[in-house]
């Protein structure tokens, strides 16, 4: 058979699937077959490369080509003037956007596509073709790994490249692999976890759409550098295509002994399960998704003993988020000193970002680490799509609010914390002046009200505290001590709650109050005198907590 | 599938329990659990039916009462909400006629709001069933539904 000469690559994921993708693809499989151009152009399903809302989106390659916003009907244009003519339908090309490479190209594998790291097959590989992984160096990682370095080697190789956890925390991977290695048990379990809940983040999500198998390389060099011997993928019940491809994925993997007995003949056993979650949030904290997996309610557990020595069934186990376990394959395969060559010091490496609100595209992006707020906005996100820079909250609704003052601060681990922030789940939300910083405050609130688990005091009574306060700032019948209170109550959960979800309301209150104190004070009313009821229920709280 | 089916192809072990109400529920007809086989299930399984309510009502993707034909989620996170998620839930509650967590009189329709569907690219949005629906506007949603009434 011939080689085809060009490339449709077509991004199958959720954002696409709402506009029609599904049916945009089959008619372009339908329209080239008609022409007897099906030798010369290739229709190949991928992950998403980074556009979200630009409906159905498809790269043309070698041409360097993107068209968005298609529909069925433009197929037929597209495959006379385009494929057939040589002439792209200049009408329907979506500015601005950077196509991936195709997926035979030899400079492709080696050069870095847009400096990507975790996403470079993300659009450009059929996320089904275990073999298209593996003709862009799928699994070279995992052989290095089991043929040529010890456990040992493999975790010194991960702290040295300073990778920290890319859920959120920033933990050192390296330093949380060497916890569980040395531990002594019958059976060590990886986990991924893939409950990505954090509103506003998708990441993850894009990841294992659009390039599964990386997430299982990961997963298995993890396991051999731990001792473990089963790994199991935690991944939100709402998740349904990227629990479809994960899935595949590992039975395709299994089907090449990547997974199984044996692997690479250096008798190395290691297997994976998908767990479905069933929606709550609090599940994205490691040992509440441990006690979910479990089978039980997903109520976060007392550490110590921490995971690594006691996880899942009792047993040491490792939990690392999707995006980290996916930088491991390349930290192996190019080396810790590679990886650090990219990003800023304190944050090695690469931060995938999904980002949203009033910008003109918004979508998925991966930058190095230490980008500022402003080259995101205007050289990635294309601008403010009306108005102008309020705020934005980084790192989905557990995150801190900026300012315009924040505009210039490098994103990384380290620069935000000197500053007093941090860098969160990898969600950035820009928002222009139309959103009123007390609003937006009840939406988080009402979301972490709800999301409480009800384990703990101070989260479960404070919440409703501060869902109340902050529906009463929107209204702007606040009474006069309401903010002082929000604060305290806040500060309370920070410093009492049992696990993050209570901890971390603070983060977007405080950080609202230290740019938007007059807009937020805007909601006291002077008038207001709160009832008696009221003050004796502040005694309880502040006995309670 | 049976209870007894559902149970064997996760195997009948505690930590299966979420995958096994998933399959209870997507069999049940009216996507909820039911009392019944709850009481089937822990006698099946050896648990207590406090211990396997007490699970099922912690998650938010499983539901104790009846639900309509459709389950309507629309996302209320902040992403969503910014881009007006609120006027769609206006517009929703007043085309069916019934407010959050409601069923509709014809048993077409459950309402419910659910935190981040991850498709916040095209906020705000609802998932009914298994299909998502982004960029919504007023309009748009009395389509959607005047749509799922007409298939009825």
């Amino acid at each position: 058979m011939s080689k085809p000469r060009m490339f449709l690559l077509v991004p199958i994921d959720a954002n696409t699937v709402i506009a029609g993708a599904r049916e945009v693809k089959n008619r372009f499989s339908l329209e080239i077959g008609k022409r007897g151009l099906a030798g010369e152009a290739k229709v190949i399903e991928t992950g998403s490369f980074g556009p979200a809302d630009a409906g159905v989106v498809v790269a043309v390659q070698p041409d360097g080509v993107v068209y968005g916003r298609l529909a069925p009907d433009d197929v037929p244009r597209i495959v006379e003037e385009h494929l057939v003519k040589g002439r792209p339908y200049v009408e329907r090309i979506l500015p601005g956007e950077k196509p991936p490479p195709p997926p035979e190209s030899e400079d492709a594998r080696h050069t870095q596509l847009h400096g990507r790291v975790v996403l470079d097959n993300c659009g450009r590989i059929d996320p089904d073709s275990i073999e298209e992984y593996i003709a862009n160096d799928g699994y070279f990682a995992l052989g290095q790994a089991l043929t040529a370095m010890t456990p040992a080697q493999v975790i010194e190789e991960v702290k040295a490249s300073g990778l920290r956890g890319r859920g959120g925390a920033g933990f050192p991977t390296g330093l949380k692999w060497s916890f569980c290695a040395p531990v002594k048990a019958r059976e060590k379990y990886v986990i991924c976890n893939a409950d990505e809940g954090e509103p506003g983040t998708f990441k993850d999500r894009l990841i294992m759409e659009g390039d599964p198998h990386k997430v299982l390389e990961g997963m298995a060099i993890c396991a051999y550098a731990i001792g473990a011997t089963r790994g199991y993928v935690y991944i939100r019940g709402e998740y349904a295509i990227s629990i479809e491809r994960m899935q595949r994925a590992i039975d395709a993997a299994r089907a090449k002994g990547l997974l199984g007995r044996n692997i690479f003949g250096r008798g190395f056993n290691f297997d994976i399960e998908i767990r479905k979650g069933a929606g709550a949030y609090v599940c994205g904290e490691e040992t509440a998704l441990i006690e979910s997996m479990e089978g039980k309610r997903g109520l976060p557990r007392l550490k110590p003993p921490f995971p690594a020595q006691s996880g899942f069934r009792g047993m040491p186990t490792n939990v690392n988020n999707v995006e980290t376990l996916a930088n491991v394959p390349a930290i192996i395969r190019r080396g810790a000193a590679w990886f650090k060559s990219l990003g800023t010091a304190g944050t090695p490496g690469t931060k995938v970002y999904t980002i949203l609100g009033h910008i003109n595209r918004p979508g998925l992006i991966e930058v190095p680490a230490g980008v500022t707020l402003r080259e995101i906005i205007e050289e990635y996100g294309g601008g403010m799509q009306s108005g102008s820079f309020h705020m934005a909250q980084l790192g989905g609704t557990a995150g801190d609010i900026l300012g315009r003052e924040m505009l210039d601060v490098p994103l990384d681990y380290d620069a935000l914390q000197k500053v007093g922030h941090s860098l969160g789940s990898g969600a950035i939300l820009i928002m222009n002046e139309s959103v009123n910083v007390r609003d937006f405050l009840h939406a988080c609130l009402k979301f972490f009200h709800h999301e409480s688990c009800g384990r703990c005091g101070p989260c479960r009574n404070g919440l409703h505290v501060l869902r109340d306060i902050t529906g009463r700032l929107k209204d702007g019948k606040a009474y006069k001590d309401d903010p002082g209170l929000m604060q305290e109550v806040a500060l309370a959960l920070k410093s009492s709650a049992f696990c993050p979800l209570g901890q971390s309301p603070a983060a977007p209150i405080m950080s609202a109050w230290r740019y938007f104190k007059d807009d937020i004070l805007s909601g006291v009313d002077s008038n207001a005198a709160r009832p008696r009821m009221a003050r004796s229920l502040r005694a309880d709280l502040s006995a309670a907590i | 599938m049976s209870i007894a089916e559902i149970v064997e192809k996760h195997g009948n072990d505690r930590e299966n329990l979420l995958q096994i109400l998933h399959d209870l529920q997507d069999c049940s007809g009216d996507h909820s659990l039911h009392h019944d086989a709850m009481v089937q299930l822990s006698r099946i399984m050896n648990l207590t039916v406090a211990d396997i309510v007490g699970t099922a009502s912690f998650y938010s993707m499983f539901s104790l009462r009846p639900r309509g034909r459709h389950v309507i989620r629309l996302c209320e996170s902040p992403p969503c909400y910014i881009k007006g998620s609120e006027n769609i839930l206006l517009a929703l509650e007043k085309r069916l006629g019934v407010s959050v967590g409601g069923t509709t009189g014809d048993g077409l329709f459950t309402l419910e709001t659910t935190s981040c569907l991850g498709v916040c690219g095209v906020a705000p949005a609802m998932m009914i069933d298994e299909t998502v629906y982004g960029n919504l506007t007023e309009e748009k949603v009395n389509g959607i539904i005047d749509g799922l009434v007409k298939a009825a």
